[in-house]
């Protein structure tokens, strides 16, 4: 049986570990990811007769490096490609969730947007258009309450839409000022004649332009092969043993 | 960019602000816009530590404790809210 991987990726406090524990129920274990000491925990699922491995990341609100949580979120995504990166979002406050949402639509666009809490959204009054974030975004979103246990199904069948490429996405794609556009048009035959067709090109050459050392180490250790040996301690603001 | 209003630091306990800007670069700066604090949302001065520092902002409904060292440099404008 063929088993597809989702990543579950989120701002801290969404209920995305709420959704996980629910989906994988006892089937899971913690384990350590891609030479991080940050722990991440794993799962299995199946839904309409397929299997599913499910692991759950670090709760982030950025892939932008600013503590080893970001980073091994953000190495997951692109070097172990999961199927479908499901992004669990919280309703109640939408605009700071979707920053971290278009972070992952820049790397892949096997996505689902699974927007949480729903319910305590509409008790506050917010009324979400999920086709309106859905034609933006051009990936799935679908709206759901882990707790309540309410839109499960529906998730999965979009999960599954996506894992097994009956959906294929045109993700949004951020148009950046003229001169950040031109540095990327610089950039991208560089990335790709030394990255190869493996990697996001495009949010390489973005990061690049930012600065984003550890983006750039990571890459050189993938390069290298050395990415999942030894398991090594990391040190600096932001690390946590676990979230 | 220029920026205008007062610096979050200034702002008093339980006012109400629109953010306008920040003069912060680099990482911080990108944490803080992960965070909400981008133009254009506001920000609630929910309590100030006894010594003044750190205060505890609400933003995107979430708390945030920031330093003078940063909310010095989030500049807002107050749109109510205020007590006194």
């Amino acid at each position: 049986m063929k088993s597809y991987t989702v990543a579950f990726a989120g701002n801290p406090n969404t209920g995305k570990s709420t959704l996980f524990n629910l989906l994988t129920g006892m089937r899971q274990h913690t384990g350590n990811w891609a030479g991080k000491t940050v722990i991440t925990a794993e799962g299995t699922f199946t839904h309409n007769g397929k299997e599913y491995r499910a692991v759950d990341l670090p709760g982030t609100y950025s892939l932008y490096s600013n503590s080893a949580d970001e980073e091994a979120a953000r190495d997951y995504i692109i070097f172990e490609k999961p199927d479908v990166t499901l992004v669990v979002l919280d309703a109640t406050s939408l605009e700071r969730n979707l920053n971290l949402a278009l972070q992952v639509l820049e790397i892949t666009g096997r996505a689902v947007i699974c927007i949480n809490l729903i319910d305590e959204a509409r008790r506050l009054g917010i009324d979400i258009d999920l086709k309106a974030i859905s034609k933006r975004l051009g990936v799935p979103v679908t709206a759901i309450s882990a707790r309540n246990r309410t839109g499960i199904q529906e998730l999965l069948n979009q999960v599954e839409r996506v894992a097994d490429g009956t959906f294929a996405a045109e993700p949004l794609r951020i148009q950046y000022s003229e001169e950040i556009e031109r540095g990327i048009a610089e950039l991208l035959p560089l990335v790709e004649q030394a990255v190869g067709g493996d990697y996001p090109a495009r949010w390489i050459a973005l990061r690049l332009l930012d600065g984003d050392e550890s983006l750039l180490a990571s890459l050189r250790k993938a390069s290298l092969g050395i990415r999942d040996s030894v398991p090594k301690e990391v040190s600096g603001h932001g690390a946590t043993a676990c979230h | 960019m220029t920026e205008t209003g007062i610096p979050l630091s200034e702002a008093v306990k339980g006012s109400v602000l629109e953010i306008k800007g920040m003069s912060i670069q680099g990482v911080m700066r990108r944490r803080l816009l992960d965070l909400g604090f981008v133009p254009g949302n506001t920000v609630e001065v929910v309590r100030r530590s006894p010594l003044g520092d750190p205060t505890a902002f609400r933003i995107s409904n979430t708390m945030i404790a920031l330093r003078r060292e940063e909310s010095s440099l989030i500049y807002g404008e107050p749109i109510g809210g205020e007590t006194e």
